[in-house]
């Protein structure tokens, strides 16, 4: 997963004539399954002799959010299990934080 | 200078699991995603689909693991056609690791192909295969919290079986409180109640395959 967003945010600075990134902008929504922490980790292990060794990452989460089917509320879960906090129900459709994106790159030419 | 992307981070991934669907469609063949725990019968649920089916559809299975051929040689004996991906500890099969088992691996003559994903209830769920339907075994000795603690996972499945039905009388699981959890999450879910040791509830599992297989062919 940080060897995707190592080797696109290295093509997208190539793209844009970029002789080294400076600083990576990524978006992970809580329910993405990816871990901050480990692609902070991955990402300082990965960046060496690349044109983003010297490049900061920058991870912003987007929380969780989830609609109740029956309510029709929109709520950021809590805890595990996930109920309407409003209504109790079970019949809940996630509709938020399973993000995961390359935001953008800053560079320098 | 800011560099505005945009771009999934799992794109790649995405890419080349489309080229894997492609390649099931051309050869008509339905690719079924088997995720589950460790343990909830995944590769006796395949042997025992394969016993069941054997004179209808033309089955062959990639298997998944960190590592060994346990399950593809039990594969084998059914006289199945099997390839063995070993991750070397990786938690999840992904996109290209299916795609390269494919070069080696022909679908000509196959109707249905079983991806037995590894086991665990995080990781498979981020990673597509290319497959057209995914089907997460829960077994009921794991106990009935585990749709309410892996929503991910049963919130992206097209049928849950619970494995090991046959063991109901002797557990505390409650299938109403899988039922709830599981079709509150996903309300188009199949729930299939089986066994494979038994094969107890098999033939409604086996009518949902041939039933997806022809929706292939149209």
């Amino acid at each position: 997963m940080t060897q995707n967003l190592l080797d696109m945010a290295l093509s997208k600075a190539a793209e844009a004539g970029a002789r080294k990134i400076t600083r990576v902008n990524v978006t992970i929504g809580e329910l993405s399954g990816a871990v901050p922490d480990c692609i902070q980790f991955y990402f300082d292990v990965l960046r060496k002799g690349t044109a983003a060794e010297e490049a900061t990452l920058n991870l912003t989460s987007i929380p969780a959010r989830l609609h109740c089917r029956q309510c029709q509320s929109d709520f950021r879960p809590e805890d595990l299990p996930w109920t309407c906090p409003r209504c109790g129900s079970l019949s809940l459709e996630i509709t938020g934080g399973q993000e995961l994106f390359l935001e953008s790159l800053e560079v320098a030419e | 200078m800011k560099v505005r992307v945009l771009q999934d981070i799992m794109s790649a991934n995405e890419a080349i699991a489309g080229h894997n669907r492609e390649l099931f469609d051309r050869h008509r063949v339905l690719c079924v995603n088997l995720m589950s725990s460790p343990g909830a019968g995944k590769t006796s649920l395949i042997e025992a689909t394969i016993k069941a089916l054997k004179d209808r559809l033309a089955i062959g299975v990639i298997e998944g693991d960190l590592a060994t051929t346990i399950d593809s040689d039990r594969i084998e004996k059914t006289g199945a056609r099997v390839l063995q991906i070993n991750t070397g500890g990786g938690c999840s099969l992904d996109a290209n690791m299916v795609s390269l088992a494919l070069e080696k691996f022909p679908l000509k003559d196959l109707d249905l192909l079983f991806i037995e994903n590894i086991g665990n209830l995080i990781c498979p769920a981020g990673n597509a295969l290319g497959e057209h339907r995914r089907a997460v075994i829960l077994s009921l000795p794991e106990g009935d919290d585990k749709p309410a603690k892996y929503p991910i996972m049963f919130a992206g499945a097209d049928c849950v079986l619970l494995n090991k039905i046959d063991l109901a009388p002797h557990l505390d699981f409650d299938t109403a409180v899988v039922r709830r959890t599981v079709t509150g999450l996903n309300p188009k879910v199949k729930i299939f109640e089986v066994s494979a040791k038994s094969g107890q509830g098999l033939e409604a599992w086996c009518s949902w395959l041939i039933a997806e297989r022809r929706k292939r062919l149209k």
